[in-house]
């Protein structure tokens, strides 16, 4: 199980992006061996189709989930037919490592 | 000559095809095809039929839910003609299957799947169930297991967090509040007159 957030900035203690095409940076999470990847995202200046390009990028890297704070409309059925789940979380000012601890819970 | 014409005029000068619209598919089919038997089947000599997703979908809203081709074209998200155009489709190849004795795969198509959302109570966040399969027990985010289904109204609520964004002119700087809905490309700046560009907060 991999899971990709939105991040402001490139450390565990940035704030997540609550937008998802424009974002900074992609933390990718690997829940079985814990390890965890930092990637800018290239088309967070891009006028158009950054929300496209994005997930084109994360379907490579075999993501199955995406947290961000919302999704755009063209990015919800693409996501949709990669079968890939997408978590909105809305809150504020929550740092990366905050939402990497509530994953843990989980298991 | 009118417009329309004259868009018709250029894709066929430039020989381009109109751009298909994706088809909404709330319910995928629960088998991968069919097989005929009998005697005088080999059904590996001959090819399959491939039946789009589109096409079964529409053939399943039509004949087994009955719903009239306006309201299942509403659903799938096409217009009438298109719907009614995919529903002719798909009774054309089921026929033929069924008359020459061949294989239905399901398959393909231009299509995307509508989940459903839910809600986690616990932290708040909205998540979706890619798999129809199964059943949702869990907040992905949090484990918590108060989860609940979206249903069609209360999507409508769902809280959007656009208010601080702002509109900006990219040459003098100029910044005004963004309202929802207004795509800022469409104001002008007062003083240099260049469509704003929308900056978030």
């Amino acid at each position: 199980m991999r899971i990709a957030i939105t991040s402001q900035g490139n450390s565990l203690e940035s704030i997540l992006d609550q937008r998802f095409g424009h974002c900074k940076y992609f933390v990718i999470v690997d829940m079985q061996t814990g390890a965890i990847e930092i990637i800018p995202n290239p088309y967070s200046e891009a006028e158009e189709q950054a929300g496209t390009l994005a997930v084109k990028l994360l379907s490579s890297k075999n993501v199955n989930k995406i947290i961000s704070g919302e999704f755009g409309i063209k990015v919800k059925p693409l996501l949709d037919s990669l079968n890939i789940q997408m978590i909105m979380y809305k809150k504020p000012n929550i740092p990366i490592g905050k939402v990497i601890e509530m994953l843990n819970h989980n298991n | 000559m009118n417009i329309s014409s004259l868009f018709l005029y250029r894709t066929i000068a430039h020989n381009m095809a109109r751009l298909k619209i994706p088809r909404k598919i709330t319910n995928p089919p629960i088998v991968k095809g069919f097989k005929p038997y009998g005697p005088d089947i080999d059904s590996k000599k001959r090819e399959s039929i491939i039946l789009n997703f589109e096409e079964y979908e529409a053939f399943r809203m039509c004949d087994y839910d009955m719903y009239n081709h306006y309201q299942a074209s509403a659903l799938m998200n096409v217009s009438r003609p298109t719907f009614t155009r995919i529903y002719a489709s798909a009774r054309m190849k089921i026929s033929k299957a069924f008359v020459e004795g061949r294989q239905i795969e399901f398959e393909g198509g231009k299509v995307y799947f509508d989940s459903d959302w839910y809600q986690c109570n616990s932290c708040g966040c909205h998540f979706n169930n890619p798999e129809i399969s199964i059943s949702i027990q869990n907040c992905p985010l949090c484990g918590s297991s108060e989860v609940e289904r979206h249903t069609e109204e209360s999507l409508g609520d769902m809280p959007r967090n656009s208010e601080d964004d702002l509109c900006i002119c990219p040459e003098c700087g100029f910044t005004k509040e963004h309202h929802y809905g207004v795509p800022c490309r469409n104001e002008k700046c007062p003083t240099c007159n260049s469509p704003l560009i929308r900056k978030y907060h």
